[in-house]
């Protein structure tokens, strides 16, 4: 029912160690340095924010860390091997998934097959497989169904398995990703703003599904806007802003800090609210 | 209806009907004449090739509009290892494998240079690949007659297994079974076993990760999906149907030349699969049947009905049969745009642009 690998995450005490290493990372489009030697390490086990402003860089480095975009500089060392050179695919055989900021789901086909489609980078049946559908590509079937089912469950979307992924609602569209994502067998999942559009009630289920996702011993990035949630859920916070590192640190360090204040928070985040909805969403 | 399908004997009833409907077929085509017995075969031959092009353009979702290639491979590979062309004879059972593999080769060939395209840009260049390979067949006649140029090749052996010939009539059971016959059985089950390697590629994982890359190739990726090779794959499969059909064309004919693989053959097969409903196994041979029959049924009536109403010909018949197939073609796109048996995935589509909109 775990996925491999997982942990009994009694969360993240520094003492763990790191999954993911990022050095000096940089990107370039044209003009803009979107990303600017930026490095971080996330330990094993824990949910690690990534905020800044729009335009911060964010997604760019989610970009990077998938292979969607080769970096100009920097280097990735995840589960103690260099992701350098690595195709989006094999990047997710290493063990990353990822959510998208725009939801990427496949609309057309249905909420289970989605999922089983994440099944795919731990499954082996090829077109002999497909064809014979001997004992073997049955039971391998087979498990993708119950393995797809169980993720629907666990996202809680599971009644609305055969409906078209395009036509939930956009809440479960975002629940649907994690799952899809997390059928990949993930050691780290990484989140684009899986929150946003997101209602106040939703975006505290959002935040003990994601509570859950981590418990089940999958380490998570979480790129976030909405504050409190950042600031609730999230065991340490990474602040970019025009491409660079400006702190690191746990949450209530960073809220702290005046260029972090002057960047992003000071506009969104009244101090208030940090303690309300931190209550709230445990 | 339902409580018939959920029926699981009302079900081996009807598929046992279907099958003795179909065994049954060819003798009542050639009462009608034995021309319809091979219009039939020919029919049956344009399913295999919608069949195959179905995995590329249903499946997969790239746009191939030079399918027709791959069907050319296959029966120049039989033609060359069959005929007096080159004094080789081959059994057919030895090369209809060699077609395939050499055209899944081609299909290779053709995918892998065009593997960051997609839509029209993947449209032109297949289109291109079409017409290469149709222009190479017309000039590999220097300086090495490999092909024999637009003269093509003619006296290709039929089929046969020891002593039984695809191309003679024999008597069995007090029933004649003609050459076109012969071959009508032996299609029906090179069919049977097409639409039944479809279907089961159709839902496996490789059928999954073809439709999550017609619906995102980046999320297909990031689900760890080696778009590369799946797509190759796709080409692979679609081109090796297509070269099995060529092959069985070469031997029914027994004569090909190049210009049975001009892009209008390609234009058709990706009719048939379009009108039929691009995806779903059913339709697209319903859309073969159709694109096969109707012309030839108005080959058949053009002339006499205009003989009848105005005393003469007026419009060649030709003529009329491209004009209404035209015609039809529109009206069903604009009626039924996911086809007459449209895939769920494309209702659904379609379905959530008239929302949207
Ligand atoms: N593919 C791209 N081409 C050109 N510019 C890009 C591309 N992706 C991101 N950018 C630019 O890089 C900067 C960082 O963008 P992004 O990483 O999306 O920010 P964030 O996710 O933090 O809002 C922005 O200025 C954006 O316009
Ligand atoms: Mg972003």
């Amino acid at each position: 029912m775990n996925p491999p690998g997982a942990r009994n995450a009694e969360a993240a005490k520094p003492e763990q160690p790191v999954l993911l290493a990022c050095v000096d990372a940089g990107k370039r489009f044209g003009g803009v340095q979107a990303l600017d030697a930026v490095s971080f390490a996330i330990r094993r086990g824990e949910i690690y924010g990534l905020i800044g402003p729009n335009g911060a860089g964010k997604t760019t480095l989610f970009n990077l860390l998938t292979g969607i975009y080769a970096p100009d500089s920097g280097q990735f060392t995840f589960d103690g091997t260099s992701l350098a050179g690595l195709k989006p695919h094999q990047v997710t055989l290493r063990g990353i998934a990822r959510t998208f900021q725009n939801i990427r789901l496949f609309a057309n086909l249905s909420a289970l097959e989605n999922v089983m489609i994440g099944r795919h980078a731990r499954t082996h049946a090829g077109v002999i497989g497909a064809v014979l559908r001997n004992p073997a590509t049955r039971a391998e079937e087979a498990a993708i169904a119950r393995r797809a089912m169980e993720l629907l469950e666990f996202v809680g979307i599971a009644a609305r398995a055969d409906d078209a992924a395009g036509s939930l609602p956009y809440g479960d569209q975002r629940r649907l990703e994690i799952a899809r994502a997390l059928a990949t067998d993930p050691l780290l999942l990484a989140l684009d703003e899986p929150a946003a559009g997101m209602n106040a009630t939703e975006s505290r289920a959002l935040a003990t599904l994601v509570r859950n996702v981590r418990d089940r011993g999958v380490t998570v990035l979480l790129i976030e806007h909405d504050m409190r949630l950042v600031m609730s859920l999230c065991d340490r916070v990474l602040v970019l802003d025009h491409g660079e590192r400006i702190i690191e640190g746990s949450p209530a360090e960073v809220q702290r800090d005046p260029r972090v204040i002057e960047a992003y928070l000071g506009a969104e985040l009244p101090a208030s609210g940090v303690a309300k909805t931190g209550g709230a969403a445990t | 209806m339902n409580a018939l399908r959920n029926h699981p004997q009302a079900k081996w009833i009807g598929v046992a009907l279907v099958a003795l409907a179909l065994l049954a077929l060819p003798f009542a085509l050639a009462s009608a004449g034995t021309a319809w017995v091979r219009i039939m075969n020919l029919a049956i031959l344009y399913i295999l090739l919608s069949l195959g092009l179905n995995i590329v353009v249903g499946f997969a979702g790239l746009l191939d509009l030079g399918y027709i290639a791959f069907y050319a491979v296959g029966a120049y590979a039989y033609a060359l290892l069959a005929s007096p062309h080159f004094g080789l004879h081959l059994p057919f059972w030895v090369i209809l494998p060699i077609g395939a593999l050499v055209a899944a080769l081609f299909g290779v060939l053709l995918g892998a240079p065009t593997l960051k395209l997609r839509g029209d840009y993947l449209a032109i260049v297949t289109l291109g690949f079409g017409e290469i390979v149709r222009i190479f067949l017309n000039n590999l006649s220097t300086p090495i007659n490999i092909t024999n140029g637009p003269r093509g090749i003619s006296r290709i052996d039929a089929f046969s297994i020891g002593d039984f010939s695809f191309a003679r009539t024999d008597a069995f059971l007090g029933l004649t079974f003609s050459g076109p016959v012969k071959y009508y059985y032996l299609l029906l089950l090179v069919m049977v076993a097409v639409i039944f390697i479809n279907l089961r590629l159709h839902d496996s994982r490789i059928g999954r990760a073809w439709e999550a890359i017609r619906e995102d190739e980046v999320a297909a990726r990031a689900m760890g999906i080696d778009t590369t090779r799946v797509k190759l794959l796709a080409f692979a499969m679609g081109a090796s149907f297509g070269g099995i059909g060529g092959g069985m064309f070469a031997a029914i004919q027994s004569f090909i030349s190049p210009e049975s693989f001009v892009l209008v053959e390609s234009v058709m097969v990706l009719s048939m699969v379009v009108l039929g409903g691009m995806g779903n196994v059913g339709g697209v041979i319903i859309g073969a049947l159709l694109l096969s029959f109707v012309p030839e049924i108005l080959r058949f009536t053009v002339e006499p009905l205009q003989q009848r109403l105005f005393g003469r010909m007026l419009v060649e018949p030709e003529v009329i049969r491209m004009l209404i197939f035209g015609l039809a073609l529109v009206l069903v796109m604009i009626l039924r745009p996911g086809g007459l048996w449209p895939s769920a995935v494309r209702r659904r589509e379609l379905s959530a642009g008239r929302e949207a909109r």
